[in-house]
Parts: C-alpha cells; sequence; structure tokens
C-alpha cells in the first residue's frame, strides 16, 4: 500500500489487490479470483440494490482482474449504469472499464452513446472531457457514427472550455484515424486549421496532431497551415526559455509543440511565399545554432527535449531537400552526434544520416564520415546501433568507396549478430553487384560471402551470381578457377558446393588445361562433397555431372559408374532417381551431337530487376528502399545485363526443389521463432509473481509508516533470508573477500573491489557434493524495490545469468556489478535455487553490500578535522551509541577494522591517544556524504562509545549501526 | 503511439495503453514478446529498437520499464520525454511515485495518462494544467461525498475488516481539502453503535499541495470499532 492513498480509496479494493499479491501460486490466485468473482456476480444479482460506491468498487475489482489477464464476461451493465451517476468518480470508473473493455453488443453500445451524449451536452467541462475521452480510447465504428458530426462542432465553438477543445481535438484525431469517411470536416476546415493561432498552448499542442494528419489526407484543403505553423515556431523559437512557463521543458520552450510543427511541415513542400520560407529558413538557422551553444542544463531531459527539436529539424531539412547549405549544416552536425557519449544520440545520428545519405546536396558530406562508421560498426556494443551504422555504409557506398565499405561489411559478417546477418548478406551482395566495374572483384565477393555467412545467404544470393556470371564472358574462366579453388577447402557451405557444381559443369571447360584442375581432378572435388549435401544440393550436382560427360568425355565412364551405383540409381528421393537414370541413360544412347545440344552452355539471362534487391526491400517493408535507389540498380544493372526472378538451377534443370524449403525459407523460420533472450516468461500469469518479486520486503517500519507493508506477511519472500543473514553482512563489513555462505552441498565464496561509487562483485558457487545441480538459477534484488522511488532508485545491481548446471565438485563463477546511486540501508538480496538429485533447494542470502563500501578515504589535519566536526552539529547530523565490545579490544586488530571500513585512520587529532578517529566521503552517483567517525575504547569496562558525523543524517545513522556489531 | 506498457522488471505488466485496436490475443502476444526483447536488452543499450514494423521507445525507472511504441515518422527523443513527463506526473501525484502505488491505484495511473495522452497524442504537456486536471476531479469528488475511508495498517487482513482494531498502531488519512487550516474531530462507530467522540488527538500534519495527510499515533487502542468518519473540518 502507498504511502499517500488518494480521495476516494476503495478499501475493499486495496484488499483484493492485497490478497492476490499474497497468494503464493498461481492455483490460489485462480481461486482467489473466482470466490471474488463469484461475490461480484451475487452482489449484481442479488436483490438488495447496491449504492454507487459498491458498485464502483466492484466494477473496478472486476477491471483489475480482467487487466491480470482473466476474462471478464459480465459487469458490463453496472459499468454502464455508473456512466449515469453524478458522481464523478463513479462516472470515471464507469468510463474506465468501457474503455478498457468494450464489449460490442449493441444494445450496450446504445446506451454508452447515449450516456456519453448526455455528458457531452451536459455543459460541465470535467464530464464532457470524460466522455470525449472514451470515445478517443474506443474509437469504434459505432461512436464514430453517432459523434463524428458533434465533435467538430464543440472543437471550434467559442465558448468550449480549453481542456474540451483539447480531448475534442484528440477524439476527432482517433475517429478520423478509424473512419475518415465519417469524420467531414468541410465547413469547419478554416477554424480547426486557425487553432494554431489559438493563445492556449496545450490547445494548439493537441489541435496539431488533428491537423497533421489531416494535412497528410488532403494536403490542398489544409495547406493555409504552413504559414500558421511557421510563424508559430518562429515565436517559440525565439523565446526565451522561461516566456512560455509551464510549457518550457528543463529549459526548452515548447518541445513537443515545436516537434510538432516541424512534423507539420513535412506534409508540405517549401512555402513558396518567399517570406514565409525566409522566416522558416531563419526558424531552422536558430535551431541548428543553438545545438553548439553550451547546454543550459546538465540533465539528460534537456539534451533529449533540445536534441528531439534539431532532429525533426534536420528531418525536415532532408525532406525539403533544396537547401544545400542547411543539408550540409545537418550533416556536420550529425557528424557530431556520431562520437556523442550517448548511445541514443549516435543511433539517431546514423539513422538520420541515412537519409541525408541518399541527398545529392549531403551525399559527399555524409561520405567524409565513413571512418567514424566503420568504427561504430567494428566497435558498438549495442547490435540495434550496429544495424543503424550498417544502413548508413549501405546508404553512403558509391563507385568510390565500394571496395572499402564491401569489404569492412564483409570483415563484420564474420562476428555479426544472427539477428542481422541476413540483411547483411543481401546488402553486401547488392553493393557488390552494383558498383562491380571489375567483376572477378564481385565473384570474389560473393564467394567470401559464401564462405563466410553461408547460412545467411539465400536462394537470390547465389542464383544471382549465377545469372551474372552466365551473362559475361568475361569473367567465367575466373569464376571457374575461384569456385575451384574455394571448393578445395575440406568444409565448405553448401551454398559453395551448389554455386561450384553449376559454374563448373557450365565453365570447367575453361580451366580444365591446368592438370591441377583437369576434368577428373574437378569431377572428384566436386563428388567428394556429394554425400554430405542435401537433396537439392545433389539434384543439382547430378546435372552438372551430365553436363561434364558433355564437355570432357574422358569423364564418361567414371561418371556413369556413379551414375550407376545403387544409391543414385535406387535412391529413395524420386527426383534424384529419375535424375539418375534419365541422365546414364541419356549418356549412353545419345550421339555427341545430341548430347552437346542438349546440354548446350546456357544462354544469357533477360534482364530484370535484381532479385536481391526486391528480397532487401521485401524484409525491410516497403519504403525502405528508396524510389531512386530503384531507379539507381536499374540503371546500374543495365551494365551487368540484368537477372532473372528465375533461379538459374530451376532453368536449367529440371524444377527439383519446388516442394524442398531452401535453406534461407528454414533460416527465416528459425529465426522468427528464436527467443530473444533469456528473460523470465511467466508472462501472463500477472499474478504468480506477485510474492515472489515483491522480494523480502524487508519489514522495517522506519521505510514506510502506512503500516501496509510493514506488517506485510512473510509470504512476500521467496524463501525468508537465513537468520544469520545479518551475521553474515555484520561479517564483511570491514572485508571484501572470504566465503559468503557454506553448507553440505554449496559453498559461495565472494570477492569484491569498490571504485567511486561503483563495485564489482564476483561470486564463486562451488558444488561440494559429486552429484550435478540442476536448474541452477540465482537472482539477486533489492529489497523494497517495489516502494522504492522509481525516479531514484538506491542501488542498481547487474548482472548476467548464470549456468543452468553446476557439475559436481565444480565451481562457476559470476559478476555483479553494483552502482550506488544514493544512500541506503537495505542490502541486496541474492536468492539461489537448485535441483539437487530432485530436491529444490532455495536460499536467500544478504549480498555483503553496506554503504560503507563506497567510502574514499580523507586524510586530513587535527585542525580540519575539528572544524569540519562543528560544522556537522545539527543534532540528526550524530549518531552515537555506547555499546559492550564483542571482540578482542587489541589496538590492531581495531586499526585493521576501521582500514577494512574504508575510511582514512587519522593519528594525532583526537587529544587522547586511545581513541581512533577515522574521515571519509562516500560516493553515490547523486551525491558525496561526508562523515566523520569517532571511537572511544573504555579497556577497563570493556565498552566502547562511537560516534558518527555526517553530512546526511541517515548515512549517520547507518554506519552506526553496522559499526556498533563489529567491535 | 499505438502503445505503452509499464512492466516490472521479472516481465509483470502493471499497465497498458492501446492506441491501435487491436485483439485481445494479438495485445497478450505483443507484450509477451515485447517485454521479453526489452528485458534482454543491457543497461547501456540505446533506448529505441526497431521491434516489427514499429519503432520502440524504452526507459527504466527503478524496477519499471516503461515502454511505448511509436510509427515510423514519429520522434524517438520527444517519446523519451513523454515517458518522463509521464513519470513526473505520477511522481507529483502521488509524491514520490513507487511501483506499488501503480499497483494500487491503478486506475489513477490510467486517469493521469488519459489527461496526459490521449489517442497516442499529446493533449496537455504542461505538468501543472494536467495535475489541475486531476485534481479538480478529486476535489469535485469531496464535495460530493464527504466520508473519509480509513486505511488501517493491521497485520492482517481479517483483521482490518472485522471490528477488531486493537493491533493498530497507526493509521494514515488523505483528505483533499482546499488547504487552509482546519479542526478535525474524529468519531468512531463502535459495534454497539455508541457514538462517543474521541478525545482530543495526537497527530502530524504533513502538506503536499491540496492533500493533507494527518498520521494517527496509537489511537484505537483496546476500542472496538469497525468504521471512523470525518465528520467536521
Amino acid at each position: 500500500m502507498p504511502a499517500v492513498s488518494k480521495g476516494d480509496g476503495m478499501r475493499g479494493l486495496a484488499v483484493f489487490i492485497s490478497d492476490i499479491r499474497n497468494c503464493k501460486s498461481k492455483e490460489a490466485e485462480i481461486k482467489r479470483i473466482n470466490k471474488e468473482l463469484a461475490n461480484i456476480r451475487s452482489k449484481f444479482k442479488g436483490d438488495k440494490a447496491l449504492d454507487g460506491y459498491s458498485k464502483k468498487k466492484y466494477v473496478c475489482k472486476l477491471l483489475f482482474i480482467f487487466l491480470l489477464g482473466h476474462d471478464i464476461d459480465f459487469g458490463h451493465m453496472e459499468a454502464v449504469n455508473l456512466l449515469s451517476s453524478n458522481k464523478y468518480t463513479e462516472k470515471q470508473i464507469g468510463y474506465l472499464f468501457i474503455s478498457v473493455l468494450v464489449n460490442s453488443n449493441s444494445e450496450l453500445i446504445r446506451l454508452i452513446n447515449n450516456a456519453i451524449k448526455n455528458d457531452l451536452s451536459s455543459r460541465n467541462p470535467t464530464f464532457m472531457c470524460l466522455a470525449l475521452h472514451c470515445i478517443a480510447n474506443v474509437g469504434s465504428r459505432e461512436m464514430a457514427e453517432a459523434f463524428a458530426s458533434e465533435i467538430p462542432r464543440i472543437l471550434v465553438a467559442g465558448d468550449t472550455m480549453d481542456s474540451v477543445k483539447q480531448s475534442a481535438a484528440l477524439c476527432l484525431l482517433r475517429l478520423y484515424k478509424t473512419s475518415p469517411d465519417l469524420v467531414l470536416m468541410g465547413e469547419w476546415t478554416s477554424r480547426v486549421v486557425h487553432l494554431l493561432n489559438d493563445q492556449h498552448m496545450g490547445v494548439v499542442t493537441a489541435a496539431i496532431s488533428l491537423i497533421t494528419c489531416l494535412s497528410q489526407k488532403n494536403p490542398d484543403e489544409f495547406k493555409t497551415c504552413v504559414s500558421l505553423a511557421v510563424s508559430r515556431l518562429s515565436r517559440i523559437v525565439s523565446s526565451a526559455s522561461t516566456d512560455l512557463q509551464d510549457y518550457t521543458y528543463y529549459f526548452v520552450p515548447a518541445p513537443w509543440l515545436s516537434c510538432k510543427l516541424l512534423r507539420l511541415l513535412q506534409c508540405y513542400p517549401p512555402p513558396e511565399d518567399g517570406a514565409v520560407k525566409g522566416r522558416l529558413v531563419e526558424c531552422l538557422e536558430t535551431i541548428l545554432n543553438k545545438a553548439q551553444e553550451p547546454p543550459k542544463s546538465k540533465k539528460v531531459q534537456h539534451s533529449n527535449a533540445k536534441n528531439a527539436i534539431l532532429f525533426e529539424a534536420i528531418s525536415l531539412i532532408i525532406h525539403y531537400d533544396s537547401e544545400p547549405n542547411l543539408l550540409v549544416r545537418a550533416c556536420n552536425q550529425l557528424g557530431q552526434f556520431l562520437q556523442h557519449r550517448e548511445t541514443n544520440l549516435r543511433y539517431l545520428a546514423l539513422e538520420s544520416m541515412c537519409t541525408l545519405a541518399s541527398s545529392e546536396f549531403s551525399h559527399e558530406a555524409v561520405k567524409t564520415h565513413i571512418e567514424t562508421v566503420i568504427n561504430a560498426l567494428k566497435t558498438e556494443r549495442d547490435v540495434s546501433v550496429r544495424q543503424r551504422a550498417a544502413d548508413l555504409l549501405y546508404a553512403m557506398c558509391d563507385r568510390s568507396n565500394a571496395k572499402q565499405i564491401v569489404a569492412e561489411m564483409l570483415s563484420y559478417l564474420e562476428t555479426a549478430d544472427y539477428s542481422i546477418r541476413e540483411e547483411m548478406v543481401l546488402k553486401v551482395a547488392i553493393l557488390a553487384e552494383k558498383y562491380a566495374v571489375d567483376y572477378s572483384w564481385y565473384v570474389d565477393t560473393i564467394l567470401n560471402l559464401i564462405r563466410i555467412a553461408g547460412d545467411y545467404v539465400s536462394e537470390e544470393v547465389w542464383y544471382r551470381v549465377i545469372q551474372i556470371v552466365i551473362n559475361r564472358d568475361d569473367v567465367q574462366g575466373y569464376a571457374a578457377k575461384t569456385v575451384f579453388e574455394a571448393l578445395q577447402a575440406p568444409a565448405c557451405h553448401e551454398n559453395m558446393v551448389k554455386v561450384g557444381g553449376y559454374i563448373l559443369g557450365e565453365f570447367g571447360n575453361l580451366i580444365a588445361g591446368d592438370p591441377r584442375s583437369s576434368p577428373l581432378v574437378q569431377f572428384n572435388l566436386l563428388h567428394s562433397k556429394f554425400h554430405l549435401c542435401s537433396v537439392p544440393t545433389r539434384a543439382l550436382l547430378l546435372s552438372a555431372y551430365i553436363k561434364f560427360i558433355n564437355l570432357f568425355p574422358e569423364t564418361k565412364a567414371t561418371i556413369q559408374e556413379v551414375l550407376r551405383c545403387d544409391s543414385q540409381i535406387r535412391n529413395s528421393d524420386v527426383e534424384l532417381q529419375q535424375r539418375a537414370v534419365e541422365y546414364l541413360k541419356l549418356s549412353s544412347i545419345a550421339s555427341t551431337d545430341v548430347l552437346a545440344t542438349v546440354l548446350e552452355e546456357m544462354p544469357p539471362f533477360p534482364e530484370r530487376e535484381s532479385s536481391i534487391l526486391a528480397k532487401l526491400k521485401k524484409k525491410k517493408g516497403p519504403g525502405a528502399v528508396s524510389v531512386t535507389e530503384l531507379e539507381d540498380s536499374k540503371r546500374e544493372g543495365g551494365e551487368l545485363n540484368g537477372g532473372s526472378d528465375r533461379g538459374p538451377d530451376t532453368a536449367a534443370m529440371a524444377a527439383s526443389n519446388a516442394s524442398t524449403p531452401s535453406p534461407s525459407a528454414d533460416l527465416l523460420g528459425i529465426r522468427s521463432s528464436a527467443p530473444v533472450g533469456a528473460a523470465p516468461t511467466s508472462a501472463g500469469s500477472l499474478l504468480v509473481d506477485v510474492f515472489s518479486e515483491a522480494g523480502p520486503a524487508a519489514p522495517s517500519a522506519a521505510v514506510n509508516d502506512d503500516g501496509f507493508l510493514s506488517s506485510a506477511p512473510p509470504s512476500e519472500d521467496p524463501a525468508p533470508p537465513l537468520s544469520e543473514a545479518d551475521e553474515l553482512l555484520n561479517k564483511f563489513v570491514c572485508k571484501n573477500n572470504g566465503v559468503l555462505f557454506e553448507n553440505q552441498l554449496l559453498q559461495i565464496g565472494i570477492k569484491s573491489e569498490y571504485r567511486q561509487n561503483l563495485g564489482r562483485m564476483y561470486l564463486f558457487y562451488g558444488n561440494k557434493t559429486s552429484v550435478q545441480f540442476a536448474s541452477f538459477t540465482t537472482t539477486v534484488s533489492c529489497p523494497g524495490e517495489l516502494q522504492s522511488h522509481i525516479l531514484f532508485p538506491q542501488l542498481n545491481v547487474q548482472t548476467k545469468a548464470v549456468e543452468p548446471l553446476v557439475e559436481g565438485g565444480a565451481q562457476i563463477q559470476q559478476v555483479l556489478n553494483i552502482e550506488c546511486l544514493t544512500d541506503f540501508s537495505e542490502a541486496p538480496l541474492l536468492n539461489i535455487k537448485f535441483r539437487y538429485g530432485g530436491a529444490l533447494q532455495n536460499l536467500t542470502l544478504k549480498l555483503p553490500v553496506t554503504i560503507n563500501k563506497f567510502f574514499q578515504p580523507t586524510e586530513m589535519a587535527s585542525h580540519d578535522f575539528f572544524q569540519r566536526w562543528k560544522q556537522l552539529s545539527q543534532p540528526a547530523q550524530e549518531a552515537q551509541k555506547i555499546f559492550k565490545a564483542n571482540h578482542s579490544m587489541d589496538t590492531e586488530v581495531l586499526k585493521a577494522k576501521l582500514l577494512g571500513l574504508g575510511t582514512a585512520l587519522l593519528d594525532d587529532v583526537d587529544p587522547n591517544p586511545e581513541n581512533y578517529v577515522c574521515a571519509g566521503v562516500i560516493q553515490t552517483k547523486g551525491q558525496q556524504v561526508g562523515c566523520l567517525l569517532r571511537l572511544e575504547p573504555n579497556a577497563q569496562a570493556q565498552m566502547y562509545r562511537l560516534t558518527l558525523r555526517c553530512s546526511k543524517d541517515s548515512v549517520s545513522r547507518r554506519l552506526c549501526e553496522l559499526l556498533a556489531e563489529q567491535f | 503511439m499505438q502503445f505503452m506498457l509499464l512492466f516490472s522488471r521479472q516481465g509483470k505488466l502493471r499497465l497498458q495503453k492501446w492506441y491501435v485496436p487491436l485483439s485481445d490475443k494479438e495485445k497478450k502476444k505483443i507484450t509477451r514478446e515485447l517485454v521479453q526483447t526489452v528485458l534482454a536488452r543491457k543497461p547501456k543499450m540505446c533506448s529505441f529498437l526497431e521491434w516489427r514494423d514499429l519503432k520502440v521507445v524504452y526507459k527504466r525507472y527503478a524496477s519499471l520499464y516503461f515502454c511505448c511504441a511509436i510509427e515510423d515518422q514519429d520522434n524517438e527523443l520527444i517519446t523519451l520525454e513523454i515517458i518522463h513527463r509521464y513519470v513526473e506526473l505520477l511522481d507529483k501525484y502521488f509524491g514520490s511515485v513507487c511501483e506499488l502505488d501503480i499497483i494500487f491505484n491503478f486506475e489513477k495511473a490510467y486517469f493521469i495518462l488519459d489527461e496526459f495522452l490521449l489517442g497516442g497524442e499529446a493533449q496537455e504537456t504542461s505538468k501543472k494544467n494536467v495535475l489541475k486536471a486531476i485534481e479538480q476531479a478529486d476535489l469535485l469528488q469531496e464535495n460530493i461525498d464527504f466520508q473519509m475511508r480509513l486505511f488501517a495498517g493491521s497485520r492482517d487482513t481479517a483483521q482490518r475488516t472485522g471490528g477488531n482494531w486493537t493491533d493498530i498502531n497507526m493509521v494514515h488519512i488523505i483528505i483533499h481539502l482546499p488547504p487552509t487550516s482546519f479542526i478535525c474531530q474524529l468519531l468512531y462507530v463502535a459495534d454497539n453503535n455508541s457514538n462517543s467522540p474521541l478525545s482530543t488527538l495526537n497527530f502530524t500534519v504533513t502538506h503536499t499541495h491540496t492533500q493533507l495527510c494527518l498520521c494517527f499515533l496509537p489511537l484505537f487502542r483496546d476500542k472496538q470499532c469497525s468504521t471512523v468518519w470525518l465528520i467536521s473540518c
């Protein structure tokens, strides 16, 4: 339960939610839900009329149940009844239910529409807004039919409140998106456009989304919006950061509105009116200039908002594609972002530059960044950024840099992520073909492609290389030589065998003069791969063999023998058997002339659009490959004699693989079903987790004093932390390495190091038994995570999953990266689960991460120490404890402990040499907390007095608690 | 924007808002896929990813992921700030928002979202105006229905619903009022229906905008009462 519950708290609902959260299993949850459903059903059916509050509460419970992922088949009527309540919250819950659980039950729709109609005509702005929100959320055709004519009137009426106008504008937008035929602006058009001039920024913000959408569909009717948008934009861009009051976001004036205005302008060509255009160019220049100014705030929100506008402005500049000066400036700006430390900016810069690359004005400017982009492809740690870099390389490629780019992409392919390999292969293939001047380079590239990423080379790619080789006399000899060499590799990809078989079958004669590649050598080489290949490839090879008989009569006997053997002529595959039988017969009965005619070299393929390009387009969806690129490829394709949609295999040989899925199809299938990550997959069971994830909400009244959680039942723990957990924690306050835990099965060792506010912890899990641990999983959670402030969490702990199997006697290691964001008192929890001989073991330990780990020692002189001590004189800043010694009071031991604490142990500060004083600064991400410590031992009484003064009171208290256990 | 999802580090959906018509089955499938995809990403990775034919923009706040799917021509950075502004709104409304606030007051989270975004587009970007709209609504409620309901911190549900309040140490009442000075008198209704006012109360008052939050120190000890009514202010 949150510390604050708003006005209309529904206690029954809170109780129900908390019951669900306490359910220990999915079954228990379902049971509880069924009980509640039965209860609600009986209440709804009961004789006693329910009051509004109860109805609201039950409807809200139903909604909660639905949002958990369960089906709800009743309660709609009660929700509709709530719509006509005159109590706001009841109405509001009614509308929420309807919005989430629309049911196209016609009877209900009529009732709902009726209620909406009443609220729309109520002239009560809050009720009107609720009704409009509901229409916008549901957005059904029935609602469009009922209200599409009414809402424009509300939108433009002079006496409509601003908030209602805002809702009306977006409501209309939603209806327009679902049923454009029903929303007719007609007479309202000009008044809607003039909303851009509205004094209320909120109204403009809402209206512009509507206007943008309408402009896209009917640009002519709305074209007056251009000059209005430009003048609005100009006013915002030139305003000081404080002018717009609450519409200024982290010192950026109206970022949302600015972006939308720039977006709206992208629906139109550059303004024809010189004055308007001049003003707009001025705006764009100002935006570009602002990007060079020092930031007004270090917050990421400031730079994000500012750059959002900048990127939108660059989009507009690219859209216009008519201002060389602006295009080049945009390109330079993006060039700066390419090396920005923010991953997000690098990503967007790469993406945006991709479109700049296609403009004739900026293509050259983009090319100057090639080294940076190649570097990004090699070093970016995020696959989505690398993907953008690959896209950009593709877009910036032209004849001048093709060889470099293709080489880089090829070398990247060797390590590329599986998810983008296929696309990369297509791109390399296209570039190699498009910019090939030298066809031997092209053939090399494609063969390299097959060698490096054979699995990802789709049929289109290898069809294409064959088409080109067949169409170009000058490369055939080279191609034959190269594939012959490539096939020498002991393990070569099946696609290589296909290309090799095809090319040698056609052009093997061109290299047969060399004794190292004599016909028989060629045949033996091909045949050595035969048995490892799939049926379609074998079929292709059989065709190659018969072509060999024609090309090299001397191989006839050998090949006939191969065809004649049982594994061919009696092959269980019909296609292979038929080919073997037919080819054998053909070779033995046909005369040389007949053979030569039947097995003549393939004629050139007719010129068509590259099938690879078509595939890439299909992969990227429409619009991904620009029209110019298509035209380009046609033009350039001409040089290559074009290609064919038919694969050469199908053309040359009996269609054999129609029923066999191509390797690329296989891959696609695998790809699409492959799980992306090892994230927990219990989606759908929204509840079971509720207790498991809440983690051990360590009961602590200090953390939340509303009592609801602090007294929460311990069932929220997956496994309650061991009783000695605190002891464990104490053991590691002053040291970083050691054995964290040990029982008969498992030993956990720990090593940790800390620097500034960061820490790294190595955990070693040792299996002490001789039996394997199965399903070994570990999870780290921060206690009270659910209650912690989402804007300001305390600790950030990152880790990777461990191997699920730990063999007997083996040890596995796990690394945790810890970041201290602000001071904290609860240690993170480590939960370990595994199966040992069938029994599930489950234990939870506190990880010895305590606030003192983030200490930086501070040396200071006596004078400084006392001055600071006096400065920290507020009562709350001091924490003191007097306690009995639990351990040896030996000086050296104490010193070692105090040093292990992380502070500097200061000599000659305290007048009493028996006492110890220490100083240090605790480093958190957000702030530094200075801490001073004084420990006064009393050897006679075996007591200590410990005093801490810190610049933050919570730190004093926590350190005092921790340290009191140490001495 | 096509939809917004809020889910926890453990992959539990906390809020879902769909701005395009989809069947429940599709919604569940999308949610499952996207939650998996996003959770599998490492912390320093960029906040944007291509997903199907959409762009996904996400950001993690403590244990919660906020995740929006936008269309091709939409602006990623401004969407990131849409998320942040929503978080700020939640934070301001709940006062240091945490995941539990969103779990227990899910309906409020939806109302705030509706005031901020409508049909997937920003309706009102001013924090002040959005909160004003929400708080006006809260006030409207108070004027009509002045009855206060009490959340008692008890150790177990059975006792909380029943009449035995002896285990209560602390009670919170939140009152939405025009924030002027006020005197508060409390009655408890005992099981025997004898209404007798309690003696003067010790409580601390904290201001957060138009709400006042009272902390009652041990108050109902040894009292048998089922409902507490706030009768005058």
